[in-house]
């Protein structure tokens, strides 16, 4: 079993790494220090143990697989009958950067029904094959069916790396996709970088929150992992190199245990990803005279409102506005955000935005450390002062 | 009817900081707490149990200490406790953590609905529910925002596809993780909690779960590693402005200017 093994011999009983370990999975047991289940394998314990007791056990190596046979950069294509979901040309544009370093190209998978024409307008963007598989059955998604069609899309083309979009459909499909391969697949990732030997590099904010984790596949094929919407650069449309390939698979696959009774197309709320402006509220926004201030403020701005996670735990806003890591991921050109200290989780969901002005009381707030203007202050006096000082525009300029 | 709900212990704070000199974690404390999104997953077994009248069980992996989040859910209203523990569990990824959680439910028998919450709040992937799905070859549902009905048979939910709403008919066996908003989640109840104390909890190690493979489970079962762990780094050069309030907010409308922000309106 592999692991990590603590020599008694070696071993102080200093405490040291029962202190440290961020998992709390080391104790005292009669004694001796032990390691249970919670352990992640960060290692931290082994790094810092005075009397380096501590060391890592590993398996009987397990044979390697053949890289080589793995090729190429598959793009789950996110669509609602044809409209094609813009996380998708983001994933392209990544895809093809990351194409670039090994040699290789950039494919798509499409599930759906009618849906050639949209297809065909993928091939803009310069990727080489657009696997179509198209029925009825697959009109809407559904976890099972789709599934039989991404497995049987891998197996035909091999890919290397299998890029997801964290949509709700993307983040239910991938890790059914992923187990059935019993291969890694990591959520959410921030940063994609290739190496050389086709080893992704996948980069995501972890253990709720303040640090970023660097995670590595190095002996699965494919390597999925999921992005979120509005992390990565687009691509540019370019010349056309590629084709639609029509593909097919045994019908019976196609058949889901899940059955629609009624499918209705939903109201379209502007989602605070697609907004320009964005003010944001979190948990230093005490009381509601305050927030009225900021909403309209916000108002005045034609910005839309969001806020951090304590906003939706107390109820006073709608999950659909939150930001962060378990809200939603936003870019826009400018965000104005009042009493949010700026938590690694809520970082991760905005940090893609043009320009970020922060106002906390506290100057010490992690917040200031990514905004562009940092403001010391009280957020309800500045709302307030700059809605005086808006009005005051307007009346100068009317006379 | 058994309905197996899915749980976790997580950290009650959300404030992990890396000294910058050592490189080391900073603990603030070690208070530990049921998942959040959990309690509405525990909610909804409990709504569904009062139409059919399902045995309610929970599982969750973890160290010994992890029992507590057990004890956390017969005070919501579960009725018996299955506790996963084993060193060999340790250092699991996503592939590996599902793997063995599905080895624990096969332990259960007759298990016709496995609930999740939508994700935890310390690994924030939403995976482990379909990949547990997954490996036990059973349909399911992520992300159900309303239960409409439920019968002997199967479930009706509806679930957010970003542009449409669908209605869909989920038959047992089947595994569902549910959106924060599907029920208001009922407070512990000390009663329930005092009542519950005789509650089984089963404890199982990874030779005890009867089809579980050794080589799937903890870090030799997981595919992926973590290379590193950082704090990351921002370069931006910030505007500092520290002064009174009402400075600070006519130079931020200056500035909301300059970037063509902000024009007054009916100019």
């Amino acid at each position: 079993m592999s692991g990590l093994v603590i020599d008694p011999k070696k071993c102080t009983r200093c405490g040291l790494c029962i202190q440290q370990c961020p998992f709390n999975a080391m104790a005292m047991v009669e004694g001796q220090v032990q390691i249970n289940a919670a352990c992640k394998m960060c290692r931290m314990c082994l790094r810092n143990c005075p009397s380096q007791a501590i060391s890592e056990q590993t398996d009987a190596p397990q044979p390697q697989i053949d890289k080589s046979q793995w090729h190429d950069i598959l793009v789950y294509v996110e669509h609602s009958d044809g409209r094609i979901h813009p996380v998708t040309l983001e994933l392209i544009g990544k895809a093809q950067a990351l194409a670039q370093v090994i040699g290789q190209q950039v494919n798509c998978l499409m599930i759906g029904d009618q849906i050639e024409a949209a297809a065909d307008a993928l091939l803009d963007y310069g990727v080489a094959n657009v696997y179509l598989y198209e029925d009825p059955r697959l009109k809407y998604f559904r976890a099972d069916n789709y599934t039989e069609v991404f497995e049987d899309c891998i197996q035909r083309s091999h890919p290397t790396v299998v890029l997801v979009g964290a949509t709700v459909s993307g983040r239910s499909l991938a890790p059914r996709t992923a187990a059935r391969f019993r291969t890694g697949l990591t959520a959410d990732c921030t940063v994609l970088e290739m190496r050389e030997n086709t080893d992704l590099v996948q980069i995501r904010p972890a253990f709720g929150g303040n640090i970023m984790a660097q995670i590595l596949n190095t002996n699965h094929r494919p390597q999925f992992a999921t992005v979120r919407y509005k992390v990565m650069d687009a691509a540019q449309k370019q010349a056309r190199i590629g084709q639609v390939v029509s593909c097919s698979i045994d019908s019976a696959k196609l058949d889901s245990k899940i059955e629609w009774l009624k499918i209705e197309k939903k109201e379209q709320e502007v989602s605070i990803s697609d907004a320009e402006i964005l003010v944001a509220v979190g948990r230093g926004v005490k009381d509601e005279k305050t927030l009225a201030l900021i909403e309209t403020l916000a108002q005045r701005l034609h910005a839309q409102m969001a806020c951090s996670r304590p906003f939706v735990e107390s109820g006073r806003y709608d999950v659909k506005k939150q930001i962060g890591l378990s809200g939603r991921t936003v870019k826009p050109k400018l965000i104005l955000t009042f009493g949010i200290s700026g938590a690694i989780q809520f970082a991760a969901g905005m940090k893609g935005a043009e320009k970020i002005i922060a106002v906390n009381t506290d100057p010490q707030a992690p917040i200031f450390d990514l905004a562009h203007v940092a403001v010391v202050g009280d957020a309800g006096l500045i709302a307030e002062n700059m809605l005086k000082e808006m009005e005051g525009e307007a009346v100068c300029s009317a006379n | 009817m058994n309905i197996v709900v899915c749980v976790k212990q997580v950290p009650a704070t959300q404030k992990v900081e890396v000294d910058p000199v050592t490189g080391v974690l900073k603990r603030d404390g070690i208070e530990t707490k049921m998942n959040p999104y959990d309690l509405y997953a525990m909610e909804t077994a409990l709504q569904i149990q009062k139409k059919t009248g399902a045995k309610i069980h929970v599982i969750t992996m973890g160290p010994p200490a992890a029992k507590a989040v057990l004890q956390e859910a017969f005070a919501l209203g579960a009725d018996e406790g299955w506790l996963l523990t084993d060193r060999k569990f340790a250092g699991a990824d996503v592939l590996a953590t599902s793997y063995a959680i599905a080895s624990g439910i096969r332990q259960i028998e007759h298990v016709d609905l496995i609930l999740c919450g939508k994700q935890t709040t310390d690994g924030d992937t939403a995976q482990v529910g379909p990949e547990m799905a997954e490996v036990l070859g059973i349909p399911h549902i992520s992300w159900v925002t309303e239960l409409i009905d439920v019968d002997e048979k199967a479930l009706v939910v509806k679930q957010d596809l970003t542009e449409v709403e669908a209605v869909a008919r989920i038959p047992y066996p089947c595994l569902i993780t549910v959106e924060k908003g599907i029920f208001q989640p009922n407070l512990p109840s000390y009663k329930r909690a005092k009542a519950a104390e005789k509650n089984p909890i089963h404890t199982l190690s990874a030779a005890q779960c009867r089809t579980l493979d050794p080589a799937r489970i903890g870090l030799s079962g997981s595919p992926t590693q973590v290379e590193r762990i950082f704090t990351p780094t921002h370069d931006v050069k910030t505007l500092r402005l520290e002064g009174a309030e009402a400075e600070s907010a006519a130079r931020l409308v200056e500035i909301l200017k300059e970037d063509k922000m902000w024009e007054e309106e009916n100019a």
